[in-house]
């Protein structure tokens, strides 16, 4: 569905991706993890497209999206959850879920996939006429997401969706990602909480410093002892 | 009842003000700029309403449609041709593009028409309205009412239609809203649409009801809006409409105060207070700006 070739992304005279190749299958969930500063984020801009590779190439569906702007990769399909939500903090939680829909034209199709955000997340439709701001941090979380699905995305990009969350909270996130992706959306998960991520995934990448430097199916790296050590805590 | 009239004189100048206001404040709310330029962009629209009535019959609200249709287009140009490139320069590049936007604009009217005033044609009855004892001319109701119905236009179309909620969601998070697949040039460039289109209508209201215009009209009314747009807390829509408003109103109040000669002095007075006091203006949060 998604493959990404030997990427090469600067800011500036930093490069932050060193030659990343990446793929994504249909109906999978795939998790990229990473310390701070690797480039997971980086990754993500660069396939939803606010940030353009110097070189290599990004492969979606049976098209190239390198170097498109965001707004026609929204439109192929593909939508981004980014780092710290970014919710539109003065607007209500139903302007912001409008806004994900914001390329499509069947109100009544908009309106039937509000109802199912709601379903997914009973919270957002109790605070439907909240200013988003005001919301608590899971709260955001979850509308962060609501808003991307609204754009009815094959393949969803989610950067550290468990981001400053309880430990509840969390883990009522990652069900609903699961239920997502069993919904017939293929995921991209971004995270530092490495245990987590890998208890959903099928398959995963570890990133270092810009560069791919392991990648398996979730309970090889769930297993190796390297991982274990470096980012599972230990244990 | 000499107060009352002044009062209603400095809402119906504070409501031009808050016209132009509107103007720099949504630019500045996106694209973080204030548009020097824009005080230019009224003169022009003053002048194309102008041609419009004495050039080409037409009546006070052609004229008016007219001028905004162009200064819009102006605007989208201005913002296209001088400010796009510079979206990722330093912010001083671009205000100091903005001054020179302003001068090419104003000394290019006076190279293509002459340096000259021109006399703006009567296109409204003028019939005076007792009030309580006070005098008020008929046009200033009138272009009050221009003005609110104006300000009602915009307040729908920000909060109501698509490239509204577009708009502010730019200004609020440019690169969330491209996510949203906004197209964030467009949405630029609908806000100077905008914008401008204001500054035009308050062009030729200002040519009715002061009936004097020239080329370099647009300085202090520009100045003046800017600082409405500051005192309201700048990129705050309904701050420059309030701005405006009570600027109009303080300078009328000093004008019947006797002190007639304060009257421009007044406007960066009030600047200069905001600025110590309550840089954020009436309706900002006093919060650091954010990076
Ligand atoms: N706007 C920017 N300008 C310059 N350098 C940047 C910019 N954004 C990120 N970087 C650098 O690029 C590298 C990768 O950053 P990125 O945000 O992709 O990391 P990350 O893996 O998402 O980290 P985290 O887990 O902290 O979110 C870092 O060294 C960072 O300092
Ligand atoms: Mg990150």
């Amino acid at each position: 569905m998604l493959k990404v070739d030997d990427i090469n992304v600067y800011y500036g005279n930093i490069q932050a991706l060193k030659g990343v190749s990446l793929e994504v299958k249909e109906g999978e969930i795939v998790t990229l993890i990473g310390a701070n500063g690797a480039g997971k984020s980086t990754l993500l801009k660069t396939l939803s497209g606010l940030l353009k590779p110097k070189s290599g190439t990004i492969h979606y569906l049976d098209g190239s999206i390198s170097g498109k702007a965001p707004q026609s990769i929204v439109k192929t399909g593909i939508s981004h959850v980014p780092e710290g939500r970014r919710v539109f903090a003065n607007m209500s939680v139903e302007e912001n879920l409008e806004l994900g829909a914001y390329l499509r034209k069947n109100t009544k199709e908009i309106r039937k996939d509000m109802e199912h955000v709601y379903e997914l997340f009973p919270r957002l439709q109790e605070r439907r006429k909240q200013i988003s701001g005001t919301l608590s941090g899971g709260e955001q979380q979850m509308l962060a997401m609501g808003r991307a699905i609204m754009a009815k995305p094959k393949l969803l990009l989610l950067d550290e969706p468990s981001m400053g969350l309880a430990p509840l909270m969390v883990k009522n996130i990652f069900q609903i990602i699961e239920k997502i992706n069993r919904e017939g959306t293929t995921i991209l998960l971004v995270e530092q909480n490495a245990n987590m991520a890998l208890s959903i995934a099928d398959r995963a990448y570890v990133i270092e410093t810009g560069k791919v430097v392991v990648s398996g199916s979730a309970s090889e790296l769930q297993s190796s002892e390297q991982i274990k050590k470096a980012y599972l805590g230990g244990h | 009842m000499e107060w009352l009239q002044q009062i209603i004189n400095g809402i119906s100048l504070g409501s031009i003000y808050a016209l132009i206001a509107l103007g720099y404040t949504m630019v500045y709310g996106i694209i973080k700029l204030i548009n020097f330029a824009h005080g230019d962009v009224f003169m022009v629209g003053a002048f194309v309403g102008f041609y419009a009535i004495t050039g080409f019959g037409l009546g006070f609200f052609p004229a008016l449609i007219l001028s905004m249709v162009i200064c819009a287009i102006f605007g989208v140009l201005i913002e296209r041709i001088a400010y796009k490139p510079l979206r990722n320069a330093t912010r001083i590049a671009a205000l100091i593009t903005a001054i020179g936007m302003s001068l090419l604009i104003e000394y290019g009217v006076i190279y293509v028409r002459g340096a000259q005033p021109e006399a703006y044609p009567n296109v409204l009855p003028n019939t005076t309205i007792n009030v309580f004892g006070a005098q008020i001319s008929s046009q200033s109701l009138f272009i009050l009412g221009i003005s609110v119905a104006l300000m009602i236009i915009l307040q729908f179309i920000v909060h109501k239609t698509k490239i509204g909620k577009a708009m502010r969601a730019v200004s609020h998070d440019m690169d969330a809203a491209r996510l949203m697949g906004i197209n964030v040039d467009n949405t630029i460039s609908a806000t100077f649409a905008i914008g401008s289109g204001l500054a035009g209508a308050a062009g030729v209201i200002f040519g009715v009801y002061y009936t004097k215009i020239e080329p370099l009209m647009g300085v202090i009314p520009g100045l003046k809006a800017f600082v409405a747009a500051v005192l309201g807390g700048i990129g705050i829509i309904p701050g420059a409409m309030v701005g405006g408003l009570l600027l109009g109103v303080i300078e009328s109040i000093v004008s019947a105060a006797g002190f007639s000669l304060w009257r421009d002095a007044a406007a960066f007075v009030i600047l200069i207070l905001i600025l110590i006091f309550r840089p954020s203006g009436i309706f900002g949060k006093n919060t650091r700006e954010k990076v």
